[in-house]
């Protein structure tokens, strides 16, 4: 592999591996807190998925960059400005519906990324590809039918989810918009080409939120800088010292 | 143990010769080792005590996520932090089938949880002691699942059925849960000087609590006589205890941490360890509400309840609204 190859490709595997990263500690962090006996233990499941795939993308991260660290060393010793997640993943839980309003917007890009790298010219890729596709389908799933059941509930219900759409909303767009690296990917047939991914995209969540009642905003405006770390919003740095402490505390410890 | 102190009839053990013929029929099945079902005839005090013992046993898996979860985002590594999650999540399920053997009796889980949130209800003293270091989820898993376990492999055979499944099913799950605390305590206990100390923090603090967990000693013990009779309770607090403490000193000593009991001494002729007795009166305190993290506790229980209130109701609201136009189109 080219030296270009390889820093392409240890892009591509942290920008995948942050985001489950990211957004599973922050889905994790409802553990014992939910709503309702059932959907605690489906968070729970969902941040275990998450994390599983973690391991993978960032494992295969860390072969490819050929310095003898490990997914452990990425995830827990880089800084903030190191870390290629899409902005939505860090945003606060805020209440139920916006968690799982940023799950469903998450969850349509995932599972339709996750099913085009199904075809990556990187066979590595498309192993993790095939594993985490499944998850990602039950977690869209779930996702798109309780927006669905909460926006078309209580006026409360409606109107606490209209309310996380807006605030959401802005964060969506980054995952579309490629750079030089998303650029090299899409050439080598790593991944798609993510401009190809909005419109399939579009489509379903105009269908999820017009079931839900909900509208979706007009303007496209996007926020980002996560996903090539050039301006994470200021909830990363307190993610990170939470899940960092342990690691950046007592360094070198086997645990 | 997950349950204790659970209040029975109130009355003492009845005799044969006080008993019905319907009380004597059912004693006779449970002597005969024959599973009660749901709509088996059966005493009332037999119901009432098993609600309260299933109830406070599902509670103490629910609250009982929350000294864990503590820890979720603070895992060491992504291995560590996935096998928390997959722990506490097995906890949650857990609660859930007890609280549906718990509604084969007639009581429903919304009830039961009003029961806990307003303090009806007790959970087990333990989940009132906070986690302080890593070590604590070793600690956690290694001695409170430990504890959890000698009473619940003996619960596999109690009289109830749907109570006897749910526990076989949850042995199956606290095994691997009391492994993989002990696997973290072996890390930290063959770690750095700093994890040696979280690792004996952890057991200084947790020791005592966890032998409160089988409830007080036998002569002190007022409801286990008939709760026996009806096996619901099938071995006494202190013989659980003995087991316990025979079984984890080993451990501890191969892990070269330090029981912060003076008295233990190994004793021939009775073929266990003696050892000291828990602080009775912190006990007490502890259920009463006084333990260190009881306030907190019911605060995040009682938060999580009223903060999803509008969840339930939304998707309550979406069912009764989508069954309506399925019938509107038929």
């Amino acid at each position: 592999m080219s030296g270009l190859s390889k820093s392409v490709l240890y892009d591509f595997c942290l920008r995948m591996g942050d985001n489950t990263l990211i957004l599973g500690h922050r889905v994790s962090e409802w553990c014992g807190h939910a709503p309702v006996l059932e959907e605690d233990i489906a968070l729970a499941n969902t941040a275990l998925d998450l994390i599983g795939q973690t391991q993978f993308w960032l494992g295969l991260a860390a072969d490819v960059q050929g310095e003898g660290k490990s997914a452990d060393d990425l995830a827990f010793l880089r800084d903030a400005w190191d870390f290629r997640n899409g902005l939505l993943c860090e945003l606060p839980n805020g209440d139920f519906g916006q968690t799982l309003m940023r799950q469903y917007l998450f969850d349509e890009w995932h599972w339709a990324m996750l099913t085009a790298l199904q075809n990556s010219s990187e066979k590595r890729v498309s192993d993790i590809a095939d594993k985490a596709v499944k998850e990602a389908s039950y977690h869209l799933e779930r996702s798109r039918d309780t927006v669905i059941g909460l926006g078309d509930g209580t006026a409360e219900s409606h109107d606490r989810m209209q309310a996380a759409l807006d605030y959401l909303y802005p964060y969506v767009g980054e995952f579309f918009e490629a750079d030089t690296v998303d650029e090299a990917a899409a050439k080598e047939g790593i991944a798609p080409v993510l401009e190809s991914l909005r419109e399939g995209y579009d489509a379903a969540i105009k269908a999820t939120m017009d079931a839900a009642t909900l509208r979706l905003p007009d303007s496209r405006f996007a926020h980002k800088g996560g996903r090539n770390g050039r301006m994470h919003t200021e909830h990363l740095g307190h993610l990170l010292t939470n899940m960092q402490w342990l690691q950046r505390a007592y360094p070198g410890a086997s645990w | 143990m997950y349950a204790q102190m659970v209040k029975s009839t109130g009355e003492g053990l009845k005799s044969r010769e006080d008993m019905s013929p319907e009380e004597a029929a059912f004693q006779d099945k449970i002597d005969a080792d024959i599973k009660i079902e749901p709509k088996d005839w059966m005493p009332e005090g037999y119901r009432k005590t098993l609600i309260r013992q299933i109830g406070q046993h599902a509670h103490s898996e629910i609250v009982g996520q929350l000294p864990e979860g503590n820890w979720i985002t603070r895992a060491p590594t992504l291995e560590r932090k996935a096998i928390l999650l997959a722990k506490v999540q097995d906890e949650a399920g857990h609660g859930l089938y007890l609280y549906c053997a718990a509604e084969t009796l007639g009581v429903s889980r919304d009830d039961l949880t009003e029961q806990l949130l307003d303090g009806r209800m007790k959970y087990s003293s333990i989940f009132n002691y906070p986690t302080l270091n890593w070590a604590d989820m070793g600690a956690v898993g290694w001695l409170v699942d430990g504890a959890a376990i000698m009473n619940q492999v003996p619960l596999q055979r109690t009289s109830f059925g749907p109570y006897s499944r749910a526990m076989i099913r949850i042995c199956k799950e606290e095994s691997f849960h009391q492994r993989q605390g002990y696997d973290i305590m072996m890390k930290m206990a063959q770690g750095s000087e700093a994890q040696k100390r979280m690792a004996q923090d952890a057991l200084n603090r947790l020791w005592f609590p966890s032998l409160m967990m089988f409830g007080p000693s036998d002569a002190d013990s007022v409801h286990s006589v008939q709760s026996m009779a009806w096996k619901i309770k099938m071995d006494s607090n202190d013989e659980l205890r003995q087991r316990f403490v025979d079984q984890t000193v080993p451990q501890a000593e191969y892990l070269g941490l330090t029981v912060p009991d003076e008295s233990l001494k190994w004793n021939d002729e009775k073929g266990g360890y003696d050892f000291s007795e828990p602080d009775w009166d912190e006990f007490f305190d502890v259920i009463k509400g006084n333990g260190p993290c009881n306030v907190d506790r019911l605060a995040a229980r009682n938060k999580a309840w009223d903060d999803g209130a509008w969840v339930r109701e939304g998707l309550l609201a979406h069912a009764e609204k989508r069954a309506a136009r399925k019938t509107a189109a038929e």
